[in-house]
Order: structure tokens, then sequence, then C-alpha cells
């Protein structure tokens, strides 16, 4: 009898345990999209007064001013894909060569040179970008793209050394020893074994560096000095202007290729043994 | 080629990068904090910034609205994650979703989370409007002031937003790395399911959550945009400050900007170093846990 009670007691306590995470998860699942929603519910609104749930008339006007030749987005657009795509470049040659150092090799001062690649990963931009952008003056890099780009390097390329470094700790350079005993020249060796065997560690590293150079208000707002303005600025100006409807469609477009890169990634890092690539070590 | 002249080479070119503009960009900001501005002709050094911030009331309260962010986001967002943790573990109906909209939030940038907790928060936003339908508010001004608020309220939710998914992510690829043998056998010789977590989870879970926390913590206490768009006037945080000391029209104010910045470089220094403890603890800690892989069962579990 008292036997049974117990039982019963744990079957409905094992029940509202269920419900209860039933009930997180879906607060959770709540959660994480409903900053996301009033953004795309204000790109199609034609004005959303208090106390209106939802807004009383829709309307394309703001996806037609954004698009228009006034809103300024096709200049910002540009200038973002142009400063990404080359900090991309530059990470990805600068920081290939030192994630090949850090994943294959064992040297003196290792831990100096892996804490010098970190600390730029963890100190705030803010921290960093008032004393450069005094530097940056004498220099004719304020104001103009080159000198944003040299600054977005900064976050970017410790992401790039450390995802190649990890790429390299996975990577048997006996392929390369064979190849060159059977006569490959060395750029043979770098093109035809090297290259495809981090290829996917490579692309995955350069969408990282993308993002973050993609995702940079305050290094861009200081070394751009109001001549450069990316994508976020101008999201920030309308933000700050209160022009919600034009906010929201701008927002919707500013995180369209982070969702793209995160398909793009799924699909391959799904299933496969090394994700980031490397030939595997023996 | 010799081995070391062959390491030299490869990493020279992103050293040079990185300490050219990283560490190049830190020493002027501390030259400067010490008022050394040849351009303007001041080359006597001095710790006159640091003593004005520091006597300075405003620096004072800016600091503390900083720390004040950051702790309260990371602490948070570290106990949703380890909660989210648990509860993503397990299959269930929805898992892939949610897992799916964690890594989708990783790549929305913070400008655009905090513009949505705007919409949502302020006092003519989404939930207000709720409120007052449920005949909770008679109109905007009775809705709590949630954004520009002196607490930072907005700017801690948009936080917890954006870092709940960055720890949670860490944390549940710990957990399916440790696996629930170890917790198991806690089970099987008597612990209660919360002895088990405690004293058997939480110690093996620490130094990955607390690593993850710290770097969370330093890009709290220096994030810009996001208290710039949700914080208050007045008190700014500390970023906010710097910046507009830094623009302000008058030269003299930017030795105190530097000085913030080199505040706010020496605190994530801090969080450096207990970045490295953890990490180094993570790495000893799988190895003991592969070393006594084999006495629970099933190692093949593991990966």
């Amino acid at each position: 009898m008292a036997g049974q009670q117990d039982k019963a007691a744990a079957r409905s306590g094992a029940r509202l345990w269920t419900g209860f995470r039933f009930l997180s998860a879906g607060l959770l699942l709540i959660w994480l999209v409903l900053p996301l929603l009033p953004l795309a519910i204000w790109s199609f609104a034609k004005g959303w007064f208090f106390p209106d749930l939802l807004p009383r008339r829709w309307s394309l006007r703001a996806w037609d001013y954004v698009f228009s030749d006034t809103a300024g987005l096709f200049d910002s657009l540009g200038q973002s894909l142009v400063i990404a795509l080359a900090v991309v470049l530059v990470s990805a040659l600068v920081g290939l060569p030192a994630g090949r150092a850090l994943g294959f090799y064992q040297f003196r001062g290792k831990q100096l040179v892996e804490l010098i690649i970190l600390a730029p990963l963890i100190v705030p931009g803010i921290a960093v970008v008032m004393g450069l952008h005094s530097l940056f003056i004498g220099l004719g890099l304020t104001n103009n793209l080159a000198g944003v780009m040299l600054v977005h390097l900064i976050p970017t390329l410790p992401y790039m050394v450390l995802v190649m470094a990890g790429v390299f700790a996975n990577y048997d350079i006996a392929f390369e020893q064979q190849a060159r005993a059977l006569g490959a020249s060395r750029i043979q060796v770098w093109l035809f074994i090297m290259l495809p065997s981090i290829l996917p560690g490579l692309i995955a590293g350069s969408l990282f560096a993308f993002l973050v150079s993609w995702s940079q208000y305050i290094l861009t707002l200081m070394i751009g000095g109001g001549r450069v303005i990316t994508l976020p600025l101008l999201l920030f100006n309308f933000a700050n202007a209160g022009r919600h409807d034009i906010t929201g469609a701008l927002a919707l477009i500013y995180i369209l290729p982070g969702v793209i890169i995160l398909l793009i990634m799924a699909g391959y890092l799904s299933g496969r043994g090394p994700a980031f690539g490397g030939t595997g070590r023996p | 080629m010799s081995e070391p002249v062959k390491i030299f080479l490869l990493l020279a070119p992103a050293l040079a990068v990185i300490v050219l503009l990283f560490f190049g960009g830190l020493l002027a900001g501390l030259l400067q904090s010490l008022g050394y501005m040849p351009v303007i002709g001041l080359d006597r050094i001095s710790l006159d910034a640091y003593r004005a911030i520091f006597s300075s009331p405003d620096f004072i309260r800016s600091f503390l609205l900083s720390f004040h962010i950051a702790f309260s986001s990371t602490l948070i967002a570290a106990l949703l994650a380890v909660a989210a943790g648990l509860l993503l573990r397990r299959r269930f109906f929805g898992r892939k979703l949610i897992s799916f909209l964690f890594q989708l939030n990783l790549t929305v940038p913070h400008l655009v989370g905090a513009i949505g907790i705007l919409y949502l928060f302020s006092q003519s936003g989404s939930f207000a409007r709720l409120a007052y339908s449920w005949g909770l508010i008679a109109g905007p001004a009775d809705f709590p002031a949630l954004i520009f608020d002196p607490y930072a309220i907005g700017i801690i939710l948009q936080f917890v937003w954006k870092e709940l998914p960055f720890i949670g992510v860490i944390v549940l690829a710990n957990m399916q790395v440790l696996g629930t043998d170890y917790e198991a056998v806690a089970r099987s010789l008597g612990a209660s399911r919360w002895q088990a977590f405690c004293f058997v989870l939480l110690p093996m879970l620490a130094p990955g959550l607390l690593s993850a926390s710290v770097i969370v913590f330093a890009f709290t206490f220096g994030a810009y945009e996001i208290p710039a768009l949700l914080g208050a006037h007045y008190p700014p945080a500390l970023p906010v400050l710097a910046y507009r000391h830094y623009t302000d029209i008058d030269l003299a104010a930017r030795p105190e900007a530097m000085a913030m910045a080199i505040v706010i470089a020496l605190l994530s220094a801090v969080m450096i170093a207990l970045y490295l403890r953890f990490v180094r603890r993570q790495l000893a800690s799988h190895k003991t846990a592969s070393q006594i892989a084999p006495f629970t069962g099933r190692p093949g579990d593991r990966r």
C-alpha cells in the first residue's frame, strides 16, 4: 500500500519535472527570438503607436526607403563589405603561417606568443582605440578605409590564428615530406597538399573573421571619424533618430550574412570527423 | 633553414601586426594618460590624470555602474547557461531548434540585440503595450523604466540575451564531453540529484564555465555601443564616459580619457590572468577525467 503511494508520488513528481522542463524549454525558445520580432514587425509597419500590440496598417515604405539612393544603405553595405573582405584576406595571409607555427611546433616562449595573441580578444576595443586614434592621426590613417581596415585586424587576426593553430595541431606533416621526397616543389606542396587539407578550417576561420569585422562598432566610429559609415553605424544613427521602421529593415539586412554563414557552417560541420580540416595525426 | 628561424618567420607577420596595432595603441594611451603629449606641448610625465579621475565622483559612479553591468550580466548569463545546458543535454522535442537558435544568436551583432531590447522593454515598447492591454498600467509613464534607467536593466537584459548562448554553447560542449556517467556513479552510491549536480558535475564544469564567464565579464565591462544606446545619460557606463572625455573639445580632458582606457585595460588584464588559470585547470581536469574514465564503465561513450 505504502509502496504504491510512493510510486504514484514518484510518477506525479516525474510528470511535474517533465512539465517544468517543457515550460522552461518553451520560455528559452521564445526569449531567444523575442528581441528580433519587433524589428521585423517595425520594418513592415506604417506607424505603430501605443497601445497597439500590432501595427494597424502595414506597408513596404521602410523597405522602399532603405533600397532608395537617399538612405545610404548601398554605400554602407559597400564599405562594410570592402572592409570585411580586405580584413579577412589579410588575416588569412598573416594568420595562416602563425597558426602553422603554433599548431605544429613546441618552442621556447610559446606561452608568451599565445598570450600576445589572446590579449586582443579579451581587452575591449575602447581601451586600445583611443590611443591608436592619436597615433593614426599623424599617419593619415584616420577618416579613411585603410585605417578602419587596419584597426579591424586587432580583433579578427587573433581569431584566425587560433582557428588555424587548431587546424594545424591536427595536421600530419608526413604528407608534405612524402610529396617532397617524390619530387614535388615547395609551391606544389603548398598548393596540392597543405591547402586542400586545411581548406575547411581556412574557410571556417575566414567566415568567423568576416563576422567579427562585420559587427565592429567603436573601432570604426573612432578611426573612421564619421567619414566611414559602415552598416552598424548607419543602423545606430537611425535607431538613435527614432526611425523605427527603417531601423527594423536595416537590422534585418545587417543580420543576414550571419544567418547565411551559420547555414553554410551547419551544412559542412555536421557529420564529418575533424570538423575544421587537417589530415588527422598518426 | 633551422627550425627556430622557421618558427620566427612564420610568426613574425602576425606578431608584428598585433604588437604594432594592439600594444602600440595601449602604449600610446598609457603615455597620454601620464600627460605625455608632445604634439600639444605637454612633455612632463605625471599621475595627475589618474589622481583627477579617482577623486571624481563621475568616474567612480561610471566605474561602479560598469562593474554592476558586467557582474550582473555575467552572473545571470552563467546561471541560465548552466540551466539551459542541463535542459539541452537531454533529447527532447525541439532540442535541435533551440540549439540552432543558440548559434543564430551568436551571429547577431550586439547592436541589433540592443535595438530589439529597446523596442521590447521601453515605456512604449511591446511589454508596456501588453501591460496596458491587460489593464496593469494606465499609460506609458506607468511602465517601469527599464531602458535609460539608472540600474542599467535594459543593458543587462541585452547582455544576458547575447551571452547566455555564448556560455551555453561552451557549457553544453563540456557536458557532452563529460557524459552522464560520473553522475550516474554518484547516484548509484546514494547521492541525490542535487548532490550529484553540486559535487560531481558542477566542479567538472567549473573551469570551462569560469573561463567563458571571464571573457564575458571583460566584454560587458568594456562594450561601448550597447550602453550608448540603452543607458541613462547620467551616469554613463565607463566606456561611454571615456569616449565623451576623448571627444571633448577641451584637450585637457584627453589624459583623463586615456587614464580611463588604461583602467579598463588593467581590469581586462586581471581577466586574462584568471582566464589562463581556468583554462589550465580545465586541461588538467580533462586529463584526470580521461584517467578515471576506465573505472566508470563505458569509456567508449566519450569523445
